[in-house]
Protein backbone atom coordinates (compact mmCIF):
# COMPACT_ATOMS: atom_id res chain seq x y z
CA UNK A 1 0.00 0.00 0.00
CA UNK A 2 1.69 2.92 -0.91
CA UNK A 3 0.92 6.86 0.06
CA UNK A 4 -1.38 8.06 -2.74
CA UNK A 5 -4.55 10.47 -2.55
CA UNK A 6 -4.63 11.82 -5.92
CA UNK A 7 -8.64 11.86 -4.82
CA UNK A 8 -8.64 13.64 -1.99
CA UNK A 9 -8.65 17.12 -2.05
CA UNK A 10 -5.78 19.02 0.30
CA UNK A 11 -6.56 22.60 0.84
CA UNK A 12 -5.18 23.92 3.67
CA UNK A 13 -4.96 27.95 4.55
CA UNK A 14 -3.45 30.05 6.38
CA UNK A 15 -4.68 33.59 6.74
CA UNK A 16 -3.00 37.25 8.04
CA UNK A 17 -1.67 34.59 10.77
CA UNK A 18 -0.26 36.80 13.79
CA UNK A 19 1.58 34.60 16.38
CA UNK A 20 3.17 36.17 19.71
CA UNK A 21 5.43 34.55 22.00
CA UNK A 22 6.63 35.99 25.44
CA UNK A 23 5.85 39.64 24.27
CA UNK A 24 7.64 38.52 20.73
CA UNK A 25 5.78 38.72 17.19
CA UNK A 26 7.36 35.66 15.76
CA UNK A 27 5.65 36.19 12.28
CA UNK A 28 2.59 38.45 11.56
CA UNK A 29 0.63 38.95 8.11
CA UNK A 30 1.61 35.53 7.54
CA UNK A 31 -0.01 33.77 4.39
CA UNK A 32 0.42 30.05 3.60
CA UNK A 33 -1.63 27.88 1.09
CA UNK A 34 -0.99 24.14 0.68
CA UNK A 35 -2.43 22.11 -1.79
CA UNK A 36 -2.16 18.89 -3.67
CA UNK A 37 1.31 17.84 -4.63
CA UNK A 38 2.56 20.47 -2.51
CA UNK A 39 5.74 20.37 -0.26
CA UNK A 40 6.67 23.25 2.12
CA UNK A 41 9.56 23.42 4.02
CA UNK A 42 9.85 26.30 6.82
CA UNK A 43 13.19 27.48 7.04
CA UNK A 44 14.88 29.77 9.43
CA UNK A 45 17.03 30.37 12.09
CA UNK A 46 16.78 28.59 15.70
CA UNK A 47 14.06 29.86 17.72
CA UNK A 48 12.09 31.72 14.47
CA UNK A 49 9.14 30.19 14.96
CA UNK A 50 9.27 27.13 12.95
CA UNK A 51 7.79 24.32 15.43
CA UNK A 52 5.43 27.18 16.20
CA UNK A 53 3.78 27.47 12.97
CA UNK A 54 3.84 24.12 12.51
CA UNK A 55 1.86 23.13 15.05
CA UNK A 56 -0.66 25.81 14.41
CA UNK A 57 -0.76 24.15 10.87
CA UNK A 58 -1.61 20.78 12.89
CA UNK A 59 -3.98 21.88 14.80
CA UNK A 60 -2.10 21.29 17.99
CA UNK A 61 -2.10 24.87 19.08
CA UNK A 62 -4.99 26.71 19.09
CA UNK A 63 -2.99 30.55 20.18
CA UNK A 64 -2.91 32.81 17.26
CA UNK A 65 -4.62 35.47 16.07
CA UNK A 66 -6.29 35.49 12.01
CA UNK A 67 -7.43 32.45 10.62
CA UNK A 68 -7.05 29.01 9.09
CA UNK A 69 -8.76 27.19 7.08
CA UNK A 70 -9.50 23.42 5.96
CA UNK A 71 -11.30 22.93 2.39
CA UNK A 72 -12.66 26.68 3.01
CA UNK A 73 -13.82 26.02 7.32
CA UNK A 74 -12.11 26.97 9.98
CA UNK A 75 -9.85 24.12 11.72
CA UNK A 76 -11.44 24.10 14.60
CA UNK A 77 -15.27 23.78 13.48
CA UNK A 78 -14.69 19.81 12.90
CA UNK A 79 -10.99 19.01 13.97
CA UNK A 80 -11.66 15.51 13.67
CA UNK A 81 -12.38 15.98 10.33
CA UNK A 82 -9.42 17.38 9.83
CA UNK A 83 -7.21 15.39 12.01
CA UNK A 84 -8.25 12.13 10.39
CA UNK A 85 -6.69 13.69 6.97
CA UNK A 86 -3.02 14.77 7.94
CA UNK A 87 -0.42 13.29 10.13
CA UNK A 88 1.38 14.94 12.84
CA UNK A 89 5.11 13.90 13.39
CA UNK A 90 6.79 16.00 16.09
CA UNK A 91 10.34 16.25 17.05
CA UNK A 92 9.39 13.77 19.75
CA UNK A 93 8.81 9.75 18.60
CA UNK A 94 6.50 8.73 20.91
CA UNK A 95 8.35 5.66 20.93
CA UNK A 96 8.43 3.62 24.22
CA UNK A 97 11.38 2.24 25.28
CA UNK A 98 10.21 -1.25 26.85
CA UNK A 99 8.30 -2.11 23.83
CA UNK A 100 9.52 -3.43 20.10
CA UNK A 101 9.39 -1.89 17.17
CA UNK A 102 6.14 -3.80 15.88
CA UNK A 103 4.36 -2.87 19.07
CA UNK A 104 5.37 0.85 18.61
CA UNK A 105 3.92 0.73 15.57
CA UNK A 106 0.80 -1.01 16.02
CA UNK A 107 0.01 1.99 18.31
CA UNK A 108 0.97 4.58 15.85
CA UNK A 109 -1.19 3.20 13.37
CA UNK A 110 -4.08 2.93 15.21
CA UNK A 111 -5.95 4.81 14.09
CA UNK A 112 -6.06 3.73 10.54
CA UNK A 113 -7.02 0.04 9.38
CA UNK A 114 -3.78 -1.48 8.87
CA UNK A 115 -3.19 -5.23 8.99
CA UNK A 116 0.26 -6.74 10.72
CA UNK A 117 1.48 -7.93 7.37
CA UNK A 118 2.20 -4.19 6.40
CA UNK A 119 3.55 -3.04 9.52
CA UNK A 120 6.22 -5.99 9.00
CA UNK A 121 6.82 -4.94 5.54
CA UNK A 122 7.08 -1.12 6.62
CA UNK A 123 9.67 -1.93 9.18
CA UNK A 124 11.40 -3.72 6.06
CA UNK A 125 11.59 -0.85 4.47
CA UNK A 126 13.39 1.38 7.17
CA UNK A 127 16.07 -1.77 7.77
CA UNK A 128 14.69 -2.70 10.74
CA UNK A 129 13.77 -6.06 9.67
CA UNK A 130 15.34 -8.73 12.02
CA UNK A 131 14.51 -5.85 15.13
CA UNK A 132 11.08 -6.22 14.78
CA UNK A 133 11.23 -8.38 18.63
CA UNK A 134 14.04 -6.51 19.70
CA UNK A 135 12.97 -3.45 22.91
CA UNK A 136 13.58 -0.30 21.33
CA UNK A 137 15.43 0.41 24.36
CA UNK A 138 18.19 -1.36 22.44
CA UNK A 139 17.91 0.33 19.48
CA UNK A 140 20.43 3.51 18.53
CA UNK A 141 18.60 6.83 18.79
CA UNK A 142 18.21 6.65 14.95
CA UNK A 143 16.89 3.73 14.72
CA UNK A 144 14.05 4.99 17.30
CA UNK A 145 13.46 7.68 14.63
CA UNK A 146 12.94 4.97 11.66
CA UNK A 147 10.26 3.55 13.91
CA UNK A 148 8.18 6.79 13.91
CA UNK A 149 8.69 7.68 10.38
CA UNK A 150 7.78 3.70 9.45
CA UNK A 151 4.28 4.76 9.67
CA UNK A 152 5.06 7.34 6.77
CA UNK A 153 4.90 3.71 4.82
CA UNK A 154 1.46 3.14 5.69
CA UNK A 155 -0.05 6.79 6.20
CA UNK A 156 -3.47 6.79 4.68
CA UNK A 157 -3.36 10.66 5.32
CA UNK A 158 -3.25 12.94 2.49
CA UNK A 159 -1.44 15.71 4.51
CA UNK A 160 1.85 15.36 6.17
CA UNK A 161 3.01 17.71 8.87
CA UNK A 162 6.83 16.60 9.92
CA UNK A 163 9.11 18.34 12.37
CA UNK A 164 12.93 17.75 12.02
CA UNK A 165 12.02 14.50 10.55
CA UNK A 166 15.65 14.14 9.07
CA UNK A 167 17.31 14.12 12.89
CA UNK A 168 19.41 11.33 13.62
CA UNK A 169 18.96 9.93 10.17
CA UNK A 170 22.16 8.34 8.88
CA UNK A 171 22.60 8.87 5.04
CA UNK A 172 20.48 6.25 3.32
CA UNK A 173 17.64 7.14 5.77
CA UNK A 174 18.11 10.09 4.33
CA UNK A 175 17.81 9.28 1.37
CA UNK A 176 14.96 6.87 1.97
CA UNK A 177 12.42 9.74 3.77
CA UNK A 178 13.27 12.07 0.43
CA UNK A 179 12.07 9.45 -1.69
CA UNK A 180 9.25 9.22 0.55
CA UNK A 181 8.57 12.34 0.66
CA UNK A 182 9.13 12.47 -3.20
CA UNK A 183 6.09 10.06 -3.87
CA UNK A 184 3.95 11.46 -1.70
CA UNK A 185 3.59 14.72 -3.40
CA UNK A 186 4.49 12.84 -6.83
CA UNK A 187 1.11 10.96 -5.51
CA UNK A 188 -0.92 13.91 -4.96
CA UNK A 189 -0.60 14.52 -1.67
CA UNK A 190 1.50 16.96 0.36
CA UNK A 191 3.79 17.84 3.01
CA UNK A 192 4.76 20.88 5.25
CA UNK A 193 8.35 19.68 7.14
CA UNK A 194 10.75 21.87 9.05
CA UNK A 195 13.94 21.13 8.02
CA UNK A 196 17.68 22.74 7.88
CA UNK A 197 18.36 19.83 5.62
CA UNK A 198 18.65 21.04 1.55
CA UNK A 199 15.58 19.33 -0.35
CA UNK A 200 17.04 19.86 -3.83
CA UNK A 201 15.36 16.66 -5.50
CA UNK A 202 12.09 17.46 -5.16
CA UNK A 203 10.76 19.52 -7.93
CA UNK A 204 7.57 21.03 -6.36
CA UNK A 205 9.54 21.99 -3.33
CA UNK A 206 8.53 25.98 -1.81
CA UNK A 207 10.08 27.50 0.93
CA UNK A 208 8.84 29.60 3.51
CA UNK A 209 11.45 31.81 5.34
CA UNK A 210 10.90 32.97 8.63
CA UNK A 211 12.23 34.94 11.29
CA UNK A 212 14.34 37.16 8.57
CA UNK A 213 13.41 40.20 10.73
CA UNK A 214 14.46 38.70 13.91
CA UNK A 215 15.54 41.47 16.13
CA UNK B 1 -8.84 -0.28 16.81
CA UNK B 2 -9.24 2.87 17.82
CA UNK B 3 -6.29 4.89 19.35
CA UNK B 4 -8.44 4.82 22.68
CA UNK B 5 -8.36 0.95 23.00
CA UNK B 6 -4.85 0.71 21.42
CA UNK B 7 -3.15 3.09 24.32
CA UNK B 8 -5.15 0.80 26.87
CA UNK B 9 -3.24 -2.43 25.36
CA UNK B 10 0.04 -0.46 25.48
CA UNK B 11 -0.01 0.46 28.84
CA UNK B 12 -1.11 -2.62 30.00
CA UNK B 13 1.49 -4.14 27.78
CA UNK B 14 4.06 -1.12 29.00
CA UNK B 15 2.66 -2.72 32.93
CA UNK B 16 3.72 -5.96 32.03
CA UNK B 17 7.10 -5.34 30.93
CA UNK B 18 7.99 -2.69 33.67
CA UNK B 19 6.53 -4.30 36.85
CA UNK B 20 8.28 -3.09 39.11
CA UNK B 21 6.65 0.88 38.26
CA UNK B 22 3.20 -0.46 39.89
CA UNK B 23 4.37 -3.66 42.62
CA UNK B 24 6.31 -0.70 44.57
CA UNK B 25 2.99 0.50 46.01
CA UNK B 26 1.99 -2.95 46.55
CA UNK B 27 5.11 -3.62 48.90
CA UNK B 28 4.69 -0.03 50.18
CA UNK B 29 0.91 -1.21 51.10
CA UNK B 30 2.20 -4.80 52.35
CA UNK B 31 5.02 -3.30 54.87
CA UNK B 32 2.99 -0.50 56.35
CA UNK B 33 0.65 -3.06 57.54
CA UNK B 34 3.36 -5.21 58.39
CA UNK B 35 5.20 -3.01 60.65
CA UNK B 36 2.41 -1.40 61.88
CA UNK B 37 1.72 -3.96 64.59
CA UNK B 38 4.95 -4.45 65.00
CA UNK B 39 5.73 -0.28 66.09
CA UNK B 40 2.38 0.27 68.02
CA UNK B 41 0.86 -2.68 69.82
CA UNK B 42 0.46 -6.58 68.58
CA UNK B 43 -2.33 -7.33 70.76
CA UNK B 44 -5.47 -8.24 68.46
CA UNK B 45 -8.26 -6.11 70.74
CA UNK B 46 -6.32 -2.95 69.98
CA UNK B 47 -5.45 -3.72 66.24
CA UNK B 48 -8.52 -5.27 65.33
CA UNK B 49 -10.05 -1.87 66.27
CA UNK B 50 -7.83 0.39 63.90
CA UNK B 51 -7.32 -2.27 61.16
CA UNK B 52 -9.64 -0.90 59.02
CA UNK B 53 -8.44 2.93 59.44
CA UNK B 54 -5.08 1.55 58.61
CA UNK B 55 -5.61 -0.33 55.77
CA UNK B 56 -7.05 2.48 54.18
CA UNK B 57 -4.43 5.11 54.69
CA UNK B 58 -1.85 2.49 53.38
CA UNK B 59 -4.06 2.15 50.31
CA UNK B 60 -4.67 5.45 49.97
CA UNK B 61 -0.92 6.80 50.21
CA UNK B 62 0.11 4.20 47.90
CA UNK B 63 -2.40 4.99 44.92
CA UNK B 64 -0.60 8.86 45.61
CA UNK B 65 2.40 6.94 44.89
CA UNK B 66 1.94 5.61 41.77
CA UNK B 67 0.00 8.62 40.04
CA UNK B 68 3.06 10.87 39.68
CA UNK B 69 3.71 8.26 36.63
CA UNK B 70 0.57 8.11 35.33
CA UNK B 71 1.19 10.86 32.43
CA UNK B 72 4.66 12.15 32.28
CA UNK B 73 5.85 9.25 30.13
CA UNK B 74 3.49 10.07 27.68
CA UNK B 75 4.05 13.93 27.83
CA UNK B 76 8.25 13.45 27.76
CA UNK B 77 8.34 10.99 24.64
CA UNK B 78 4.91 12.57 22.79
CA UNK B 79 2.49 10.20 23.25
CA UNK B 80 0.44 12.77 24.42
CA UNK B 81 1.09 15.14 21.58
CA UNK B 82 -0.02 12.11 19.46
CA UNK B 83 -3.50 11.62 20.91
CA UNK B 84 -4.39 15.43 20.18
CA UNK B 85 -2.82 15.36 16.68
CA UNK B 86 -5.31 12.26 16.76
CA UNK B 87 -8.12 14.24 17.16
CA UNK B 88 -9.93 11.58 19.36
CA UNK B 89 -11.70 12.12 22.55
CA UNK B 90 -9.85 13.51 25.32
CA UNK B 91 -12.63 12.16 27.39
CA UNK B 92 -12.23 8.44 26.50
CA UNK B 93 -8.52 9.13 26.30
CA UNK B 94 -8.35 10.60 30.19
CA UNK B 95 -11.38 7.85 30.79
CA UNK B 96 -8.98 4.94 29.50
CA UNK B 97 -6.15 6.16 31.63
CA UNK B 98 -7.75 6.25 34.80
CA UNK B 99 -8.94 2.44 33.81
CA UNK B 100 -5.80 1.49 33.39
CA UNK B 101 -4.66 3.09 36.32
CA UNK B 102 -6.96 1.29 38.49
CA UNK B 103 -5.96 -1.93 37.42
CA UNK B 104 -2.64 -1.82 38.41
CA UNK B 105 -3.22 -0.15 41.47
CA UNK B 106 -6.78 0.00 42.89
CA UNK B 107 -7.28 -3.57 42.02
CA UNK B 108 -4.77 -5.25 43.12
CA UNK B 109 -4.80 -3.23 46.65
CA UNK B 110 -8.13 -4.57 46.81
CA UNK B 111 -7.47 -7.99 46.14
CA UNK B 112 -4.34 -7.83 48.37
CA UNK B 113 -6.34 -6.48 51.32
CA UNK B 114 -8.16 -9.03 52.85
CA UNK B 115 -4.09 -10.68 53.84
CA UNK B 116 -3.71 -7.40 55.44
CA UNK B 117 -6.76 -7.64 57.21
CA UNK B 118 -5.14 -11.15 58.80
CA UNK B 119 -2.36 -10.14 59.78
CA UNK B 120 -4.17 -6.76 61.61
CA UNK B 121 -6.32 -8.93 63.23
CA UNK B 122 -9.80 -7.44 61.19
CA UNK B 123 -13.10 -8.57 62.63
CA UNK B 124 -14.24 -11.35 60.97
CA UNK B 125 -17.73 -9.32 60.00
CA UNK B 126 -15.72 -6.43 58.69
CA UNK B 127 -14.04 -8.39 55.73
CA UNK B 128 -17.29 -7.78 53.03
CA UNK B 129 -17.00 -4.06 54.36
CA UNK B 130 -13.33 -3.40 53.58
CA UNK B 131 -13.29 -5.94 50.46
CA UNK B 132 -16.60 -3.69 48.94
CA UNK B 133 -14.95 0.42 50.57
CA UNK B 134 -11.88 -0.73 48.43
CA UNK B 135 -13.65 -2.21 45.40
CA UNK B 136 -15.45 0.86 45.03
CA UNK B 137 -13.28 3.52 46.42
CA UNK B 138 -9.77 2.78 44.96
CA UNK B 139 -11.48 3.91 41.31
CA UNK B 140 -12.78 7.46 42.90
CA UNK B 141 -9.19 7.61 44.53
CA UNK B 142 -7.24 6.62 40.75
CA UNK B 143 -10.26 9.16 38.72
CA UNK B 144 -9.67 12.32 41.09
CA UNK B 145 -5.31 11.69 41.05
CA UNK B 146 -5.32 11.16 37.09
CA UNK B 147 -7.08 14.92 37.18
CA UNK B 148 -3.76 16.28 39.90
CA UNK B 149 -1.39 13.96 37.55
CA UNK B 150 -2.79 15.43 34.30
CA UNK B 151 -2.69 18.86 35.71
CA UNK B 152 1.07 18.37 37.10
CA UNK B 153 2.65 16.57 33.65
CA UNK B 154 4.45 18.80 32.53
CA UNK B 155 6.24 20.20 35.88
CA UNK B 156 9.42 19.03 36.77
CA UNK B 157 9.00 17.32 40.25
CA UNK B 158 5.42 17.45 40.01
CA UNK B 159 5.10 15.22 42.80
CA UNK B 160 4.72 16.89 45.51
CA UNK B 161 2.79 19.29 44.14
CA UNK B 162 0.42 16.55 42.80
CA UNK B 163 -0.06 15.21 46.55
CA UNK B 164 -0.81 18.88 47.76
CA UNK B 165 -3.78 19.12 45.36
CA UNK B 166 -5.62 15.68 45.39
CA UNK B 167 -5.04 15.07 49.40
CA UNK B 168 -7.86 17.23 49.91
CA UNK B 169 -10.48 15.53 47.55
CA UNK B 170 -9.39 12.18 49.06
CA UNK B 171 -10.44 12.64 52.53
CA UNK B 172 -13.88 12.56 51.73
CA UNK B 173 -13.39 9.31 50.42
CA UNK B 174 -10.89 8.14 53.17
CA UNK B 175 -13.69 8.90 55.84
CA UNK B 176 -16.65 7.43 54.39
CA UNK B 177 -14.71 4.08 53.46
CA UNK B 178 -12.97 3.56 57.08
CA UNK B 179 -16.15 4.52 58.75
CA UNK B 180 -18.16 1.66 57.13
CA UNK B 181 -14.88 -1.05 57.46
CA UNK B 182 -15.37 0.13 61.30
CA UNK B 183 -19.03 0.23 61.30
CA UNK B 184 -19.21 -3.73 60.04
CA UNK B 185 -17.05 -4.62 62.96
CA UNK B 186 -18.44 -3.56 65.39
CA UNK B 187 -21.90 -5.19 63.91
CA UNK B 188 -23.71 -2.28 63.00
CA UNK B 189 -24.81 -1.05 59.17
CA UNK B 190 -22.32 -0.09 57.00
CA UNK B 191 -24.45 0.26 53.59
CA UNK B 192 -24.93 3.45 53.80
CA UNK B 193 -21.17 4.32 53.70
CA UNK B 194 -20.52 2.43 50.33
CA UNK B 195 -23.92 3.90 48.92
CA UNK B 196 -22.27 7.55 49.38
CA UNK B 197 -18.74 5.86 48.27
CA UNK B 198 -20.58 4.65 44.71
CA UNK B 199 -22.36 8.21 44.59
CA UNK B 200 -18.81 9.48 44.54
CA UNK B 201 -17.65 6.72 41.87
CA UNK B 202 -20.74 7.51 39.73
CA UNK B 203 -19.68 11.55 39.72
CA UNK B 204 -16.46 10.91 39.38
CA UNK B 205 -16.49 8.75 36.52
CA UNK B 206 -18.70 11.48 35.05
CA UNK B 207 -17.12 14.87 35.38
CA UNK B 208 -13.40 13.75 36.45
CA UNK B 209 -12.35 12.93 32.89
CA UNK B 210 -13.37 16.59 31.68
CA UNK B 211 -10.89 18.18 34.25
CA UNK B 212 -8.23 15.61 32.89
CA UNK B 213 -8.61 16.37 29.50
CA UNK B 214 -8.78 20.18 29.93
CA UNK B 215 -5.86 19.61 32.03
CA UNK B 216 -3.80 17.47 29.19
CA UNK B 217 -4.22 20.23 27.15
CA UNK B 218 -3.08 23.03 29.13
CA UNK B 219 0.28 20.90 28.49
CA UNK B 220 0.75 21.19 25.30
CA UNK B 221 -0.74 24.49 23.80
CA UNK B 222 2.67 25.70 25.43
Amino acid sequence: MTATSGSTIIDLQARKLLCERDDRVLFEQLDVAVGNGDLLQLAGPNGAGKTTLLRLLAGLNRDYEGELLWRGEPLTDDFSAYASQRLYQGHLAAVKKALTPLENLRWLVSSWNVSDDQLWAALDEVELGGYEETACQQLSAGQQRRVALARLCVAPTPLWILDEPFTALDKAGVRWLEGRLQRQVEGGGAVIITSHHALENIASLRQLELGSTRA
Amino acid sequence: MSLVTATIRRDLLLAARNPGEWLNPLMFFLMVAALFPLAVDPDPTFLSKIAGGVIWVAALLATLLSLDALYKADVDDGSLEQWLASGESLYAMSLGKALVHWCISGLPLTLMAPVLGLMLALPEDAYWALILSLAVGTPVLSLLGAVGAALTAGVRSGGLLLSLLILPLYIPVLIFAASAVYHAGIGMAWNGQIGFLGAMLALALCLTPFASAAALKLNLSR
